[in-house]
């Protein structure tokens, strides 16, 4: 018997490691990866980046350009994730299994949800280019509408876990659905919804980056300028300051969540 | 008069059996009555059946002079006022202070836009905080209901359903996730509450023998259905066992012993 | 008890009204604590740094309603009519498959290395220092655009796949490097101690304890970076052209101006990212019960 166990977890492995192997291999096939130069490329890319992608002296002047950029960016990324949170708010209080006015909005607003969560960014930032062309509202709302989608599903998670138990009290109570809203929902759920919004916030810097590139807003686009212009001085100083505003942006939301959870 | 009448009271969940089936019986204002019986025998249904949490299948529900099961929205809250009720797991807003959580009471009588806002009268802060010195809690009026311990959380509880000025409260097992100290405490004030305050009780409990020492009269439920319905000195070992069910045989102490206790 | 047996004499006074009130503020139903006072200062925070950013987004290059009218119209466009005339639907599907080729290399060698950097970062397996610079080091990635790294790799190896497979796994290698050592650090330390008392050591320990009770959540965390890899293998299609969808897509929009091309394609990745929810909502509901 004691034998069986171990040729069978010897035949587990076995499977799984020759799926791995031929799904891999698959992939390389498929994606016409080239293995050997992807892995050289890393040593390639290091002793490019230490050899010329740094601030220099000259970058330095264009720093004039690329602040008042990432300004807009990180204003852009927090504007589009509050006014998104607020949307979002509204969606899951009506798709919330503790607090859906009845099973049918609840199950239009989770698939409103959805829709909004897997429709990927770069299609919302394609799509609104062509009516809006290169204006900020372009990256402004191709950021709305993929926080929307997520925080909507995060905030729905959110109140079906914490707040079961008080509604139900507040219930028995002969309090209204807004009182219960208010006084039960709301406070108990409102810690983690900001601390989705924080984490939001910075993962919208992160992509406005990515929107600025495609739609040549914010400071995706000085840095696609610059790198365009092979000047990789001033490039790497645009990474540089995203790096520094990412990381005291997420110490700042680190802080927050100790404080209030 | 009774306050209370159950006549034929069935509840059906999806399948065939029953989780309650042709349950009647009266309560009279000011009586401690305890329902015991087995997990799953329908006690926690049958409770919330009463101020209508869940919605009965068949037969008629009194309280006050009303048909409870057949009132509309606005006159179901009116009911609950009258009705509190206290949770095995106390069902408090965790993040919220002792204060805040025992004026929750109070919703019921109020307007949508007040209890919105929280903004409760001076009388009724009064009362609150009358009642929180009554159930030792003093100490503890700002404090956030997660920083207290389970005996703290229930004697919160009670100070919520004690604050909407009810005729009667609904225990659904008070004192299920408790130690036996903080067990007595929560007893004890159950039964002044009444005896001085002249407060109809209906308290579901597991444990017959704290049913024995404090109740006026005992209901026993098995399978959905009343098997026994009388004083405490009139519940027989034999009875007990009807409402168990014969496996319970050892655990069994003769109901003489209950006044040694 | 002395507490309770003044709380019972208490209740014979209850019903006259209204003599207990020993000088306690009536006005503050909710004293600020610190928690709610960090609160509503981030909130408000957010608030006037949103209101000022609406108000000062530059309007004047364009005519705002009618840019909201056009979009409304091309949604309707892309999501009634979706069609393409440059490609089947068999090819679109091939070339999903292709992003999803992208998105499985890269969690496949961001899987590998987190493995090691996990059990580096890990608290109760590596010492202080080693963690401390393993955890500072892929914060350090993390902050980093995932398309900024493509585009680095990109002037080494060109524009491609190779560059964008070795860009995401950046990212992938940060994130599961705090997701694995996070699911090491939950293990029973008693396992460790027995072990380490046996005589065994650190590789045996970690091979025979930490990987196969910890590998339930491995695999699921592995997939939910799986997920998130599609979305961004899309992404790198259409912003470095790497292969597959995204890359379509990109074409559609600023190329071709097809509308309904857009429409197709943009139903093709909705369809594989649900399908690809689905299953990581049942993952993540596996990670929920242990706790």
């Amino acid at each position: 018997m004691q034998a069986d166990i171990f040729a069978k977890r010897r035949n587990e492995s076995l499977i799984f490691f020759t799926l791995l192997a031929i799904l891999t291999v698959g992939s390389i096939i498929i994606t016409q990866y080239d293995v050997l130069k992807g892995f050289t490329s890393i040593a390639k890319a290091l002793i490019w980046g230490c050899t010329n992608f740094y601030p220099d002296a000259g970058s330095m002047q264009k720093l004039a350009d690329i602040l008042p950029k990432l300004w807009e960016t990180v204003l852009m990324s927090i504007a589009s994730t509050t006014v998104a949170a607020v949307f979002a708010i509204l969606l899951a209080l009506a798709g919330s299994r503790t607090t859906r006015m009845n099973s049918l909005f609840s199950v239009i607003s989770r698939g409103i949800a959805s829709l909004f969560r897997n429709i990927p960014l770069v299609a919302w930032a394609m799509v609104l280019m062509l009516a809006f062309s290169q204006s900020p509202l372009t990256g402004y709302l191709a950021l709305f509408f993929g926080s929307f989608g997520f925080l909507a599903r995060a905030f729905m998670e959110t109140i079906d876990e914490v707040s079961n138990n008080a509604v139900e009290a507040l219930q028995a109570a002969g309090a209204s659905y807004f009182h219960i809203i208010f006084q039960a929902v709301l406070p108990s759920s409102m810690p983690q919804m900001i601390s989705w919004l924080l984490y939001m916030i910075d993962t919208n810097i992160r992509d406005a980056t990515l929107v600025g590139i495609l739609t040549g807003t914010g400071i995706g686009f000085s840095f696609d300028l610059f790198y365009k212009r092979l000047d990789y001085h001033a490039a790497s100083l645009v990474v540089l300051l995203v790096v520094i505003t990412v990381i005291v942006i997420e110490s700042i939301s680190n802080y927050v969540r100790r404080v209030i959870l | 008069m009774a306050l209370l009448e159950l006549k034929n009271v069935t509840k059906y969940y999806n399948n065939a059996t029953p989780a309650l089936s042709e349950v009647s019986f009266e309560v009279r204002e000011g009586e401690f009555v305890s329902v015991i019986g087995p997990s799953g025998a329908g006690k926690s249904t049958l409770l919330r059946c009463i101020n209508r949490m869940i919605e009965v299948s068949g037969g008629e529900i009194y309280f006050d002079g009303v048909i409870a099961s057949k009132l509309r929205k606005r006159d179901l809250r009116k009911l609950r006022t009258k009705i509190g009720m206290i949770f095995q797991h106390y069902n408090l807003v965790d993040r919220l202070t002792v204060l805040e959580n025992v004026l929750h009471g109070r919703l019921g009588y109020k307007s949508t836009l007040a209890g919105v806002l929280g903004r409760y009268s001076e009388e009724e802060k009064k009362q609150a905080l009358e009642i929180i010195k009554l159930l030792g809690l003093t100490d503890q009026v700002y404090k956030r209901c997660d920083q207290l311990s389970g005996g703290q959380k229930q004697r919160v509880g009670i100070a919520r359903a004690l604050v909407q000025n009810p005729k009667m409260i609904l225990c659904d097992e008070p004192i299920a996730s408790l130690d036996p100290n903080a067990s007595k405490i929560i007893m004890d004030h159950l039964r002044n509450i009444s005896r001085e305050m002249g407060i109809t009780l209906v308290v579901n409990l597991h444990q017959f023998n704290v049913a024995l020492k404090y109740s006026d009269r005992i209901i026993g439920v098995n399978k959905g259905m009343v098997v026994f319905d009388g004083a405490p000195e009139d519940l027989s070992a034999e009875q007990i066992s009807d409402i168990y069910g014969s496996e319970s045989g050892d655990l069994i102490i003769e109901p003489g012993e209950k006044n040694a206790s | 008890m002395t507490q309770i047996e003044e709380s019972i004499k208490g209740w014979g006074r209850l019903k006259e009204k209204g003599h207990i009130n020993d000088g306690m503020d009536l006005s503050a139903v909710k004293p600020l604590n610190k928690s709610s006072l960090a609160m509503r200062i981030i909130l408000l925070f957010l608030s006037v740094l949103t209101i000022y950013a609406l108000f000062t987004i530059d309007y004047k290059s364009i005519d705002v309603p009618k840019a909201f009218a056009d979009t409304i119209s091309n949604f309707k466009t892309i999501f009634l009519h979706p069609y393409s005339h440059r490609f089947s639907l068999w090819e679109a599907f091939y070339e999903v498959v292709v992003t999803i080729g992208l998105a499985f290399l890269t969690t496949l060698f961001g899987a590998v290395i987190a493995l090691l950097f996990g059990l580096l970062a890990a608290q109760n397996l590596a010492p202080k220092q080693v963690t401390n610079m393993i955890k500072a080091f892929v914060a350090f990635i993390r902050a980093v655009p995932t398309i900024l790294w493509v585009l680095i790799f990109a002037v080494a190896a060109g524009l491609g796949s190779a560059a964008a497979v070795i860009g995401m796994t950046f990212h992938s290698v940060s994130y599961l490097t705090k997701a694995y050592s996070e699911s090491f650090e939950d293990l029973d330390r008693n396992v460790l101690e027995a072990l380490t008392a046996s005589g065994a050591n650190w590789w045996q320990i970690v091979f025979q304890a930490v990987i196969p009770s910890s590998a339930t959540y491995l695999l699921s965390w592995t997939f939910l970076r799986f997920e998130i890899n599609f979305a961004n293998a899309v992404a790198m299609g259409a912003a470095a052209g790497a292969a597959g969808i995204g890359f379509d897509l990109f074409m559609a929009s600023e190329f071709y101006f097809d509308l309904r091309e857009i429409g197709l394609i943009t139903y093709l990745i909705l369809a594989f990212a649900i399908a690809l929810e689905t299953i990581s909502l049942r993952m993540k509901g596996r990670l929920h019960k242990r706790t």
